[in-house]
């Protein structure tokens, strides 16, 4: 079951190499996203767009807010 | 969105999959790193400046005062332990007596910005709402820094003639 991560939690793991991924439309990615995040669109998200993921390692996904 | 985007991960086999539901807004409004496009100019919390004073609200206003006295401030922050904002002493709260508590005399609640905001739109409304200085905090309230308006009409470019 996915957990929930605050910002706290989030800058932890990222010290911790995990990869954070922004599912917004590429539009969006392409004018403001965390620094260091990939972006795969909810709409593309399959076994061929994480293909480059590490699937044992901690991956951190995100949209704009809670909407 | 993002829920359902870490379901789907867990379905494809990821083993620790995390969702950031307050996301890229909470990221931004923090203060912390961005990139893209339309994160190029200089936003408030470039612009603030960090290093002013605080106290706390049971510490007596002439002990704020002398703290603003020694580091060349005009004011002081009230904050709790955690550096939540609750109030503020300038100058003219803090020539209120010097037994007095930060709590008694600070002015309540006052306004406060998040980091992300760009430092030219802040200019322009400082300068309308004739606010010489604005404080700066997290999502969570917590203070990062003061930033006065001049700094703020300087990094926006604005010119003499337009900053009169």
């Amino acid at each position: 079951m996915p957990k929930e991560a605050f910002r706290g939690a989030v800058l932890r793991l990222l010290e911790e190499g995990a990869r954070l991924v922004e599912v917004l439309p590429r539009q969006e990615y392409e004018e403001a996203h965390l620094r260091g995040a990939i972006n795969i669109p909810l709409k593309e998200l399959g076994r061929e767009s994480t293909v480059g993921l590490d699937r044992a390692a901690p991956v951190i996904v995100y949209c704009h807010d809670y909407l | 969105m993002s829920p359902r985007a870490a379901w789907r991960l867990e379905g494809m086999g990821f083993t620790e999959v995390y969702d950031y539901p307050p996301g890229k807004a909470d990221w931004s409004a923090s203060g912390l790193p961005m990139e893209g496009t339309q994160t190029n100019g200089p936003t408030i919390g470039d612009a603030a400046r960090r290093g002013v004073p605080t106290c706390s609200p049971a510490e007596t206003v002439g002990a704020a005062r002398e703290r603003m006295g020694e580091a060349g401030w005009d004011r002081c922050v009230v904050v709790s332990k955690e550096r939540v904002v609750l109030g503020l002493l300038r100058e003219k709260e803090s020539d209120a007596d010097p037994q007095a508590t930060a709590e008694e005399a600070m002015r309540n609640g006052p306004a406060t910005f998040r980091p992300d905001e760009p430092v030219e739109k802040m200019a322009k409304r400082m300068r309308e709402r004739g606010a010489s200085a604005i404080l700066v905090t997290t999502p969570d309230g917590k203070l990062m820094g003061l930033l006065y308006r001049d700094e703020a009409e300087r990094l926006a470019g604005l010119g003499a003639s337009e900053r009169s």
